[in-house]
């Protein structure tokens, strides 16, 4: 047995695990704030532990910005009653939000969220089929929703989870031959070779227009994926109340929320790693693996700031457009993205083909 | 009824103009918010500027020479749609005004607030002019018992009314012209 091996990996996954319920903590901040300046508003400003505002300048500063709701989001949903409707398949009804959680939490296991700190390398379990892995992962949140929808055994949570299947099996073929491309040209499916040939190559956005469409492809995907306007099929409030989790309340409801946004992370982040060079930074020989602590908590910070650029992106998108129809939906999956990304990959093939 | 689809065009089918529009506008909000102002009124530190005339709490009011107005004549309990004025009269054997001049003064006089409705009625019905909806919009108080509003607290909240009419003034020159006190002082 390899101790250090054990020691290290535990570490790292507890470091992982904590800053990304914080990030879910601080994105659904981030969310709030962002939308009520979109809508005119100031979003909150009054939490405030006791003594803290009475810090001059930076007290009352963070608390206008709204730093600790988070804190009180958390407790607040600690302490509400935790009701279990009479009609429910009790078992199921308490499985699914664990369900829906645990697959947006493995998928960071495999993205390397930083070059090297010391000499270990900043990724949980550097896979060698690391995009298998997490699409299969990814693909498994659907059940939690349908799930939910199931147990809950009334109609509109049971509409949620329909559509909430179809619409995700569906995208998720798109995204997954979206990125096909990408790999191909990489010649590899380890997350970290990609950073690699995205240091040596330049980043797969602008690298060519095939990877361009890769892009844009996965991004419309992840969207829908993730359950986010203007794909929120499965909890459109205005058609279905609240979706899939209308019957759950108090702890279970924030798991599903932790869920959705730990989804956000996740897509955020493998589109950060397929197409904006992971880590790295082509200037200032920010590509190479970080040789110093600073350099390496420098490149770290880096993915972070792409990171959340591309949740910022999700939540500003929230507010551009409004709602797709169910079968623009579908029909955009099945008769644009699925058959454009086909194109794509052919054309990629020949591409490639042709330069060789 | 037959809505007609619009045929849309290639280019909106692509969804770009929709995304880019949606763009110009969240962003147009969102750099006003940040740089200039939100709308939102802050309230509790920021409050509204309430119109003259606003009608808020019914409050009783003295007259310039710090009188009691009220006479308690009842009007007001009795045109109080929700019920929530209470009035105690002193009675045929009661205790007297406390000043010269005045027929008559409640005993107690309580407003309920959780039951007015801030309709005006008590003003309007007022042969006295001694009750008057103020600027107060916003009360609170931690139980039912501190809600109901007694006479001394009235008073109190309601402050000064300075209208031309000083009935007692009035009175006391009728009196003198009449050398005759009509109502004793207690
Ligand atoms: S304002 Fe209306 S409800 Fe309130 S005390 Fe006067 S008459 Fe009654
Ligand atoms: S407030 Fe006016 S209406 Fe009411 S009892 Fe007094 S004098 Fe009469």
């Amino acid at each position: 047995m390899d101790w250090d091996f054990i020691i290290i990996s535990s570490v790292k996954i507890v470091c992982a695990v904590v800053a990304l319920l914080t990030m879910v903590a601080y994105s659904v901040l981030v969310e709030r704030k962002v939308s009520a300046f979109i809508q005119d508003r100031v979003g909150p400003n009054r939490t405030a532990p006791p003594l803290v505002a009475a810090i001059p300048v930076i007290g009352p500063f963070l608390v206008r910005l709204g730093i600790f709701q988070p804190l009180a989001d958390g407790l607040k949903f600690i302490l509400k009653e935790d009701f279990t409707p009479s009609h429910v398949r009790k078992i199921y009804f308490w499985l699914a939000p664990a369900v829906a959680m645990v697959p947006a939490f493995l998928t960071i296991a495999v993205i390397p969220f930083g070059s090297t700190l010391g000499k270990q390398n900043m990724v949980i379990a550097d896979l060698n089929v690391g995009i298998l892995y997490s699409f299969g992962i990814v693909s498994l949140a659907v059940y939690g929703i349908v799930l939910a929808g199931w147990a809950s055994n009334s109609k509109y949570p049971f509409y949620g989870g329909i559509r909430s299947s179809a619409q995700m099996i569906s995208y998720e073929i798109a995204m997954g031959m979206s990125v096909v491309p990408v790999f191909m040209m990489v010649g590899h499916l380890n997350l970290s070779e990609v950073i690699q040939a995205q240091a040596d190559g330049g980043w797969f956005v602008w690298r060519s227009p095939m990877t361009f469409l890769s892009f844009v492809i996965f991004l419309i995907a992840a969207f829908a994926e993730t359950n986010r306007l203007p794909f929120d099929m499965p909890e459109c409030e205005t058609e279905l109340v609240g979706g899939y989790h209308t019957e759950y309340s108090s702890m279970k409801f924030a798991l599903f929320f932790l869920g959705e946004y730990a989804a956000m992370i996740a897509v955020s982040s493998l589109m950060v790693v397929l197409f904006f060079g992971g880590w790295t930074l082509p200037f200032f020989g920010l590509n190479q693996p970080a040789e110093s602590l600073g350099m390496g908590l420098l490149h770290i910070a880096i993915f972070l700031g792409k990171m959340l650029f591309f949740m910022v992106v999700f939540i500003w998108v929230r507010w551009m457009i409004p709602r797709f129809r169910y079968d623009q939906l579908m029909d955009m999956g099945w008769k644009r993205f699925v058959p454009l990304a086909l194109a794509n990959i052919v054309l990629t093939a020949v591409w490639m083909w042709w330069m060789a | 009824m037959l809505v007609k689809r619009a045929k849309l065009s290639w280019l909106e089918r692509l969804y770009f103009p929709a995304l880019l529009g949606g763009l110009k506008i969240t962003w147009r909000h969102f750099a006003r918010t940040l740089f200039k102002k939100a709308v939102t009124m802050e309230y509790p530190e920021q409050r509204h500027q309430l119109p003259a005339g606003y009608r808020g709490a019914p409050y009783l009011v003295k007259d310039p020479d710090g009188n009691t107005k009220c006479v308690s004549c009842q009007l007001c309990e009795f045109v109080c749609p929700p019920k929530a004025i209470k009035i105690i009269p002193p009675g045929p054997d009661g205790q007297p005004p406390d000043r010269a001049n005045a027929e008559k003064m409640p005993r107690e006089f309580e407003i309920n607030m959780l039951r007015c409705i801030f309709c005006g009625f008590c003003q309007e019905v007022c042969p006295e002019e001694a009750i008057f909806l103020k600027e107060d919009y916003s009360l609170v108080g931690l139980t039912r018992g501190e809600m109901i509003y007694n006479k001394e607290k009235l008073l109190q909240l309601g402050g000064t009314h300075h209208g031309p009419i000083k009935k007692w003034e009035q009175k006391l020159r009728e009196a003198r012209a009449q050398e005759a006190f009509p109502v004793k002082q207690g």
